[in-house]
C-alpha cells in the first residue's frame, strides 16, 4: 500500500502547484495588460490626483511579487477584492451565491448524464448489427456534436416560444429548509436538459465503444462458455469493465461543463458564475475576473483529484503498477 | 472541445496501423457518411475562401430601409434588424473560421505540437520529461477560462502593438481590419491546442525510434534533424491528418464560442457574432429565421467534423467497432 499512498500524495502535490501556476498567470495577465486598470477601478470622472491615491491605497506602486503576495494572501483568507460592476460589493459575497446556483445544475446534469448516458450507451452495443444500431449512432453523434451555443437557443425557440411550455431564461429560487434552491423550478428544466442532453450522448458513444471493446475480451467469451446468462455476464462482467476508462471521461466531461454553463448562463440570463464572468469581462472587472478563474481552478481541480484517486481505488491494475513503481 | 479530444485519446490508445496514404484515402472515400461530412466541411470552408469573390453583399453593409427583410431574390437569407444581408454574413463569418482555424492549425499542431512530439519522443530523458508535464499542467487546468482570461485582458495591449506596427511599417488598416483579435484568438488558442499532437507523435516516435531502418540511419551517421525530418515525419502523416481535422472542429467551436462571449473575433463577422445578436428571448421570438441560419451552419460543421474524424479513427484503428 506504500506504492498507492504515494501515488495519492503526488497526485496531492500536483494541486498546489498547477493551482500557483493558474494563480501567477491570471495575476499577471490582470496587473500587467490593462494599461488603465485605476481608472477603471475610479471611474471616468476621476481626477489624477484620485487615481494617485487609489494607486497608493491598493499596493499599485509596490514591486509586482509583493502585490502577488498580498493578492493571494488575501484569498486565501477570503477577500477576493472588489467588484467593479457591482460597485464596493466586494467579489466574495458575489461570488459564492452565484457559484451555488451553477453547481446545483451543473451536479443535476453530471447525475442525469451517468444514470441515463451508460444504461443507453451499454444498451445501444447489445443491439449491434441490428437495424437500430445505425440510428442509435446517429442519434449520439448529432446531439453529441450540437453545442450548447446552438442547442440553448433551438431549444428555447421549441419549448419556449413555440410550445410555450417553459420560460425563456432566468432562474427562480426558493427557500428550502433555509437554502435558496433553484433546481425546482421550472427555469432549471432548460438548461439542465441542454447540458444534459450533450452529455448523454458523448458518454453513450464512449460507452458504446467501450462495451464493444469488453464483449470481445476473452473473459466474456469463457463467462458465455460456462453458460452464464446474459444479464449477469452484462451487469458484472462487461458494464464494470467498460466503466473503467469512463472515470477518465469525468475531466472532459467537467471542462465541457465549465464552458457549457459559461455560454449557457449568458443565453438564457442565469445569475451564475458563468454569467458573472461574462458580465466581468464585458465590464473589464478584473478582480471579478481574477476570482472567477481561480475558483474555477479550484473547483476542476478537486473534482480531477476525486476522479483519479477514486480511479485508482477502482481499478486494481492501476493501484498494482504504481505499487510496482514505487 | 471534448469529443476531439476524447477521440485524440481513442487514437493514443488504439493501436493504430500504418496504412499507406493511397489505401487510407480509398478506404475513407469508401464511406457514404464520411464523403457527405468532407463535401459539407470543404463547401462551408470554401465559402469562406472565397467570401470575398461571392458574398452578395460586404458583412457589415447595413440598409435601414430594409430591416427585417424575408428571403428573397436579392437577399436570399433575408436581413437582420440593421438591414444586413444574412447569408454575406455566414460566408465572411465563414472566413473568419478559416482564418482562425487555419493558423492555430499551423502554429499549435503542426509547429508546437509536431515539434515538441518529435524532440520530446526522439531525445528521452530531461526534454521529454519537461515537455510532457508542461503537457499534463495544460491538460489539468480550465483551457477555457485561461483562453477567455488571456484575451478578455491582453486585448488592449495587441490592439496598441498593431497600431505602432502601423505607424513604423506604413501599413494602414492593420488594427481597424480586426488582424490583432485574430491573431491573439490563434496565439491562445494554439498555446493551449498543442498538446493532443504531440502525445500522438511523441508515441509514435517512441515506437519508431528503435525501429531498423531508423537505427541503419544512426548508424550510417545521420543527425537526429535528418532522422527525424526524413525517417520518421513522413511515417506520422496520417496521424497527423486525423488529428488536423479533430483539431480543425474543436477550433473553429472555440473561435465562435469565444466570440460569443464577446472576447474573440472583432470588427469582423463571426458566427460567434451573428448568435450573440440573434439569440436572446425577444429575437428568439420574433425573427426565429435570423437564429436558425447561424445555428444550423455551426451545427453542420460539427456535426461533420464528429463524423468525419469518427470515419478517419475507424479507417486506421479497424479492430475498433
Amino acid at each position: 500500500m506504500q506504492g498507492l499512498a504515494s501515488y495519492v500524495l503526488r497526485r496531492l502535490l500536483l494541486v498546489p502547484l498547477i493551482l500557483f501556476i493558474v494563480s501567477v498567470v491570471t495575476f499577471a495577465l490582470g496587473r500587467y495588460a490593462p494599461s488603465d486598470y485605476v481608472e477603471i477601478q475610479a471611474g471616468p470622472s476621476a481626477r489624477p490626483e484620485t487615481i494617485e491615491r487609489i494607486r497608493e491605497e491598493r499596493g499599485l506602486n509596490d514591486p509586482i511579487h509583493e502585490q502577488y503576495v498580498t493578492y493571494i494572501s488575501n484569498f486565501l483568507r477570503g477577500d477576493f477584492g472588489t467588484s467593479v460592476r457591482y460597485r464596493g460589493v466586494d467579489v466574495e459575497d458575489v461570488i459564492f451565491p452565484r457559484l451555488w446556483i451553477t453547481l446545483q445544475y451543473n451536479i443535476a446534469v453530471l447525475l442525469l448524464t451517468f444514470v441515463i448516458g451508460i444504461p443507453v450507451g451499454t444498451w445501444a452495443a447489445l443491439r449491434r448489427g441490428t437495424w437500430m444500431d445505425p440510428l442509435s449512432i446517429g442519434t449520439f453523434v448529432l446531439f453529441a456534436s450540437v453545442p450548447v451555443l446552438v442547442s440553448v437557443p433551438l431549444l428555447q425557440w421549441l419549448f419556449a416560444v413555440q410550445l410555450g411550455w417553459l420560460p425563456t431564461g432566468g432562474w427562480e429560487s426558493r427557500e428550502i429548509l433555509g437554502v435558496e434552491i433553484g433546481l425546482l423550478s421550472a427555469e432549471a428544466i432548460l438548461p439542465v436538459m441542454a447540458l444534459t442532453l450533450l452529455g448523454v450522448a458523448g458518454l453513450a458513444r464512449y460507452m458504446r465503444a467501450q462495451v464493444l471493446d469488453v464483449l470481445d475480451q476473452d473473459y466474456v467469451r469463457t463467462a458465455r462458455a460456462k453458460g452464464l446468462n446474459e444479464y449477469p455476464i452484462v451487469t458484472r462482467h462487461v458494464v464494470r469493465n467498460a466503466l473503467l476508462p469512463i472515470a477518465t471521461l469525468m475531466g472532459f466531461e467537467l471542462a465541457a461543463l465549465i464552458t457549457g454553463s459559461i455560454i449557457l448562463e449568458t443565453l438564457l440570463g442565469i445569475p451564475g458564475i458563468g454569467l458573472y464572468a461574462y458580465e466581468s469581462i464585458g465590464s473589464r472587472d478584473y478582480d471579478s475576473i481574477m476570482a472567477i478563474v481561480l475558483i474555477g481552478a479550484v473547483v476542476f481541480q478537486l473534482a480531477m483529484l476525486v476522479v483519479d484517486v477514486a480511479y485508482v481505488f477502482i481499478d486494481p491494475r492501476i493501484r498494482l503498477s504504481a505499487e510496482a513503481s514505487a | 472541445m471534448s469529443q476531439a479530444e476524447l477521440a485524440a485519446g481513442v487514437l493514443e490508445t488504439g493501436d493504430l496501423r500504418p496504412v499507406s496514404q493511397f489505401r487510407f484515402l480509398r478506404r475513407l472515400l469508401r464511406r457514404p457518411v464520411a464523403v457527405a461530412a468532407i463535401i459539407i466541411i470543404l463547401t462551408i470552408y470554401g465559402a469562406g475562401i472565397l467570401a470575398p469573390l461571392i458574398a452578395p453583399f460586404d458583412f457589415d453593409k447595413t440598409d435601414l430601409r430594409n430591416t427585417f427583410a424575408s428571403p428573397s431574390s436579392e437577399h436570399w437569407l433575408g436581413t437582420d434588424r440593421l438591414g444586413r444581408d444574412v447569408l454575406s454574413r455566414l460566408i465572411w463569418s465563414a472566413q473568419t473560421t478559416v482564418i482562425i482555424s487555419g493558423l492555430t492549425v499551423v502554429g499549435g499542431s503542426l509547429i508546437l505540437g509536431v515539434s515538441l512530439g518529435l524532440i520530446s519522443g526522439y531525445f528521452v530523458g530531461r526534454v521529454d520529461n519537461v515537455i510532457m508535464r508542461v503537457a499534463d499542467a495544460l491538460y489539468s487546468v480550465p483551457t477555457f477560462l485561461l483562453i477567455l482570461i488571456i484575451n478578455a485582458t491582453l486585448k488592449a495591449r495587441v490592439d496598441s502593438v498593431f497600431r505602432d506596427m502601423e505607424d513604423i511599417t506604413g501599413i494602414g488598416g492593420l488594427a481597424r481590419s480586426g488582424a490583432p483579435n485574430i491573431f491573439l484568438l490563434s496565439v491562445a488558442l494554439s498555446i493551449f491546442g498543442w498538446v493532443g499532437m504531440a502525445r500522438l507523435v511523441r508515441s509514435q516516435v517512441l515506437s519508431l525510434r528503435e525501429a531498423n531502418y531508423v537505427l541503419a540511419a544512426r548508424a550510417l551517421g545521420s543527425s537526429a534533424p535528418r532522422i527525424l525530418s526524413r525517417h520518421l515525419l513522413p511515417q506520422l502523416t496520417n496521424l497527423m491528418v486525423v488529428t488536423i481535422t479533430l483539431t480543425l472542429g474543436a477550433v473553429a467551436l472555440a473561435e465562435v464560442s469565444l466570440t460569443f462571449l464577446g472576447v474573440g473575433v472583432q470588427d469582423h463577422a463571426s458566427f460567434g457574432v451573428m448568435i450573440a445578436q440573434y439569440a436572446g428571448a425577444t429575437n428568439v421570438r420574433a425573427h426565429p429565421l435570423l437564429l436558425f441560419a447561424p445555428t444550423i451552419i455551426v451545427a453542420l460543421l460539427m456535426l461533420s467534423f464528429n463524423l468525419l474524424g469518427d470515419a478517419l479513427t475507424d479507417v486506421l484503428s479497424p479492430r475498433r467497432r
